[in-house]
């Protein structure tokens, strides 16, 4: 079950963006998944509950956009969705198609919380 | 309670966490920083460092990825055989437990290493960094890495290989690669393996394995051989003869080849070109 070590790496690269901001936890980070990087969603959640606990993003939410895939054709140049195993153009069914989404496995930004500023602020 | 689903909002503290609530707007506020990393960061950074080293001792490094049983070990054997005094081979073996495989191909005289992986489904950069330890790259032209035997997890990780091949027996079905297309479509080479049984194999057609392997929009070759009757072998030699002789001319000029299908393409889509920590701020 790859997706454990998935979410033990967004961990160690959150723990040393937070550390780098002087943050004393985590409240979100934003995740992008395609369903070509092989990377299984209900799986990753499930790890993400296990892997977050005692680390400075163990109150976390893991927000994951899950990237439709798109594809551009070689040949009549259109764009159109398509699934994981027919990748093909879905206007005139040529196979040699650019992937333009669909592959990601990106970390793209968390909210950090920075503790003693927010205590100023609630008095 | 939990922290996620919200079911520890009440009347008493939602104004806290809605909208203009305290929490979410102090003064300072929570900053929200710009990552733009793949999710396997260190994996790729480690797998980046294995490419350097590989590059800098001139070995082209292959992946093999299949299921279990489709004769990747038998394939090695062969080639082994096929190129005994005219390229120095080394292997990096992966599987859940035992030196089996690794004895096999020391068995033909060649630098072997077992990595056990334990339960670890796949093998990541820092396994095969701490494998190559074990091995002398100045002694070598090849270098296979015999990825654990899975079609899911290993097309996830770089372990700083230069190419990917997917091998497909035909004992398994010819829809394989539309049934598992992450691995396929990472294939720079799909081979086609114990073709000594198709013709006891009728419902196997080598052209509907093609043609699903098409359908992942990948133009990779697929040769097929049979590693037993040493049938389609030459064919595959000859396709590492090349690929080395592409790598090395590639080398020469100060660079480097890798998969055509990289597991976590940062620059692809966000033109981040710099390849490590590119982080901003926004407050």
């Amino acid at each position: 079950m790859h997706e454990l070590s998935i979410c033990q790496s967004i961990i160690s690269q959150v723990e040393s963006i937070a550390q780098k901001h002087g943050a004393t936890s985590v409240s979100l980070i934003n995740i992008q998944v395609g369903p070509l990087s092989g990377v299984e969603i209900p799986l990753l959640k499930n790890a993400w509950t296990i892997a977050r606990s005692g680390t400075v993003a163990s109150n976390a939410e893991l927000e994951i956009e899950e990237m439709p895939i798109t594809i551009r054709c070689g040949s009549c140049n259109l764009e159109s969705s398509a699934t994981a195993n027919k990748m093909v153009c879905g206007y005139c069914g040529e196979w040699r198609t650019e992937l333009i989404s669909g592959d990601e496995m990106l970390l793209r930004s968390i909210d950090l919380e920075k503790e003693a500023e927010m205590e100023n602020s609630d008095v | 309670m939990c922290d996620t689903c919200g079911c520890n909002i009440t009347p008493g503290n939602e104004h806290l966490v809605m909208e203009d609530g305290k929490l979410s707007r102090t003064s300072s506020g929570s900053e929200a920083v710009e990552v733009l990393q793949g999710l396997l960061h260190e994996n790729d950074h480690q797998a980046s460092h294995n490419r350097e080293h590989f590059d800098r001792h001139q070995v082209l490094a292959i992946n093999l990825m299949s299921s279990p049983g489709t004769g990747k070990t038998a394939l090695l054997e062969a080639t082994i055989d096929a190129l005994k005094g005219e390229l120095r081979i080394g292997v990096i073996e992966g599987d859940l437990e035992t030196e089996n495989d690794a004895d096999r191909i020391r068995k033909k005289g060649v630098p072997a290493c077992q990595i056990s992986t334990g339960s670890a489904c796949h093998l990541d950069a820092h396994m095969v960094h701490d494998a190559l330890h074990q091995i002398s790259l100045d002694d070598l032209d090849l270098l296979f890495i015999e990825n654990v035997g899975n079609l899911v997890c290993p097309a996830s990780f770089d372990l700083g290989h230069h190419r990917n091949i997917t091998l497909l027996s035909v004992t398994e079905g010819d829809d394989k690669p539309a049934k598992y297309p992450v691995i396929f479509r990472a294939a720079d080479l799909m081979l086609l393996t114990k073709t000594d049984l198709l013709p006891y194999l009728d419902d196997f057609d080598p052209a509907h394995a093609e043609q699903y392997l098409r359908e992942l929009s990948n133009p990779a070759e697929m040769i097929s051989l049979s590693a037993k009757n040493g049938n389609g072998v030459d064919h595959w030699i000859k396709w590492l003869r090349h690929e080395l002789k592409h790598y090395r001319s590639i080398l020469s000029n100060s660079e480097t080849i890798t998969p055509s299908l990289q597991p976590s393409r940062v620059e692809h889509h966000h033109h981040n070109t710099d390849g490590h920590h590119h982080t901003h701020s926004h407050s």
